[in-house]
């Protein structure tokens, strides 16, 4: 590899500069050291690399993480309280065992990284920064590896058979100025199932990693809501690798935030898996949205579905950067992806860039981006039946994203999520 | 009930003239109909006096019960009581047809100071006008209108106006791809809703609808005016011989 540019050597001793390695025993050690290994060859991206063409990488690159004011959310309770859950709280990225529940008894293997990290040998070696750096495709990803250097904590869990509860992770923001790493390991072993939910901003800049590894015949279920603070910013990368008939499912949930990145790199390792990735992104003036996703068919009879859809007005910015690659063994692949932005003005953009890589022969693949405006017809059809304008255009939104939250299998889950959207609609109304 | 008087209506875009002067007066209790070729703005007229975007009036006044309608966004329209059944019936993906009709029936209460109706409620008097409009639980769960034929569409449009029970429908040809069966539903929908209170404007091409909802009076359009008004035997006379008759005779 080249050497980096002293301008991109320069950023990055600035960057590291700021950045203290938790100390920790040996097999998190050795994970750290290759990745500081692996950033000091790649360097931090620039705003020319590929992938950072739509998104400015510089306040994820600042040495400081930039200011972002904690929004008071009032009488709101935060999503998933009604649910009967295993609760794992983190304020600015600092674990709260007050708040959470008594991890030693919740009859599934849950762990902290922190507490794992001091141990010379886990398990947890065999994922943690292995899934990450097979996800260094096709383009690098820099600040994933800063995570598997740097994470200060995370959870670490181990599922054999069916978690009925899901696991949640919330994360509260509390200060103006934080600057938080967590790094989390899922293993699902062959034939099991959970359901992870994760909610809140984390802090004023997040770097989030998740690697999960999805055994043959398991099925992993994934809902996030990023939380609604306005200013905060986000880097959040799951690499995922998955077994045999194995399914893995995530739904996102965006409304607010100055800057928030979403990768994820899916691996379809065995045959007759089956990965869903969707996201609703909602945004409203100074927002910037970025999804892209990466996914690899990389055995038989394979299917993966992505659907994304941004709601974006007042200058609000969405991206999504999509790509199917079907390797050569893959055949059979179902390939679908759908990236769709409703603009509510004419200062709302919308960037994107669908990819499709194909070697086998024998493949469904369809992508499909477009944007466009609320419907006109459909606008005075609601209305002209009585609904005002602003619900008329409230329920249009709503339909726009539906499909994206058909994502979630779960009723509960999706049906909360739609009411989430409906609150942030009714506030916006006030703007 | 609706009053029109020398209404002239412009498109927005473009500077092209669609009505010319349209006088016309519905009483309540009573059944117009409207018939003219194509392009005689039928059609323009339903969608001026509902309150679409793109039309421009340029003279004349249009009254719900003396109450002027063409200042008035759409549903506020509604909430006085106007309906129209579209001849187009939009699809929305994504809006069930059961929460679409919730919101409206709900609107419109609020609109008129009415109390909103509970869930089970409306459940209860949805699933009644369904029924008699042989409306099944399936089509209550679409999306409004997706996947809908032709005829679901229509009755759909009459399920709307059974359950807003507004005082004046106007029906834009209501029966464009309809078969007799299902013509015979939405009529006996239409007709089922005739009461000395509300008032309609039907707007055909064929006279055949009007076998079915019998007019009180027959007004006949073209180029922009009612050029022509009498009883049922009008329409008879224009299914025999078409427009060619009356146009030469008035021009």
């Amino acid at each position: 590899m080249a050497a980096l540019t002293q301008k991109k050597q320069d950023a990055l001793s600035a960057r590291l500069g700021g950045m203290t390695m938790p100390e920790g025993g040996a097999w998190i050690t050795e994970a750290r050291n290759d990745a500081v290994a692996r950033l000091e060859a790649m360097g931090l991206p620039g705003p020319r690399d590929e992938y950072w063409r739509f998104t400015k990488p510089d306040t994820l690159n600042a040495a400081q993480a930039p200011e972002a004011a904690v929004l008071d959310h009032g009488s709101e309770t935060p999503v998933f309280s009604a649910v009967d859950r295993i609760k794992i709280v983190f304020v600015d990225g600092v674990f709260q065992p007050d708040e959470s529940s008594d991890l030693s008894n919740s009859g599934v293997e849950i762990e902290r990284l922190a507490d794992v990290a001091r141990a010379d040998i886990h398990w947890a070696k065999d994922i943690y920064g292995k899934i990450e750096t097979l996800g260094q495709t096709p383009v690098e990803r820099p600040h994933a590896v800063l995570n598997t250097a740097y994470a200060t904590d995370g959870v670490v869990i181990r599922v054999a058979g069916k978690v009925e509860k899901p696991i949640s992770l919330y994360y509260r923001h509390e200060s103006a100025t934080s600057d938080a790493y967590l790094h989390h390991v899922v293993k699902l072993e062959e034939g099991a199932e959970m359901t992870l939910l994760e909610n809140g901003p984390a802090a004023a800049r997040f770097n989030k990693v998740m690697e999960v590894d999805v055994g043959d015949k398991a099925r992993f279920h994934h809902i996030r809501a990023q939380g609604r603070d306005h200013e905060r910013r986000a880097y959040t990368a799951m690499f995922v690798r998955q077994g045999a008939e194995s399914l893995f499912k995530s739904f996102t949930l965006t409304a607010n935030g100055r800057l928030t990145r979403n990768e994820a790199y899916i691996e379809l390792a065995g045959p007759d898996a089956s990965a869903h990735i969707a996201g609703a992104a909602l945004g409203h003036g100074d927002f910037h949205h970025d999804d892209t996703v990466f996914i690899k068919h990389d055995a038989e009879n394979c299917e993966s579905r992505q659907v994304f859809k941004k709601v974006l007005r007042k200058g609000a910015v969405g991206t999504f950067q999509g790509k199917i690659l079907v390797e050569r063994r893959a055949q059979k692949t179902d390939g679908y992806q759908k990236s769709q932005s409703l603009l509510l003005d004419d200062d709302a953009v919308f960037l994107a860039k669908p990819e499709l890589e194909i070697y086998a022969d024998d493949v469904a693949c369809s992508h499909g981006s477009t944007s466009g405006a609320i419907d006109e017809d459909m606008l005075f059809y609601l209305r002209a039946r009585g609904v005002d304008k602003d619900t008329a255009m409230d329920l249009l939104v709503l339909a726009f994203v539906a499909e994206a939250i058909m994502e979630i299998e779960d009723e509960g889950y999706a049906e909360e999520i739609s009411e989430r959207l409906e609150s942030w609609l009714l506030r916006r109304r006030q703007d | 009930m609706l009053e029109i008087k020398n209404l002239h209506v412009k498109l927005e875009e473009e500077d092209k003239q669609i009505l010319k002067g349209v006088n016309l007066e519905v009483p309540a209790g009573k059944v117009h109909a409207i018939m003219g070729p194509n392009g005689s703005g039928k059609s323009t007229l339903s969608y001026v006096l509902s309150g679409r975007d793109g039309y421009e009036v340029t003279e004349g006044t249009a009254t719900l019960e003396g109450e002027d309608l063409l200042d008035l966004d759409p549903e506020e329209r509604a909430a006085l009581g106007l309906f129209l059944a579209f001849q187009y019936p939009v699809e929305i993906p994504g809006v069930g047809n059961m929460t679409f009709l919730r919101t409206a029936v709900n609107a419109q209460r609020k609109a008129r100071g009415q109390e909103e109706m509970s869930a089970a409620e409306f459940l209860k008097f949805v699933r009644a006008k369904a029924k008699e409009l042989k409306i099944d639980a399936d089509m209550l769960k679409r999306p409004v209108n997706v996947g809908f034929s032709g005829g679901e569409k229509k009755r759909n449009e009459i399920l709307q106006m059974a359950m807003l029970e507004p005082k004046m429908c106007i029906l834009d040809e209501t029966d464009s791809g309809l078969d007799v069966d299902a013509m015979k539903l939405v009529a006996d929908g239409v007709n089922a809703l005739r009461d000395e209170g509300r008032a309609f404007l039907v707007i055909t091409h064929y006279q055949r609808l009007l076998d079915h909802i019998v007019p009180d009076v027959v007004h006949i359009m073209s180029d922009g005016k009612i050029i022509k008004s009498g009883g049922p035997d009008l329409a008879l006379e224009v299914e025999k011989n078409g427009y060619a008759d009356i146009l030469a005779e008035t021009a």
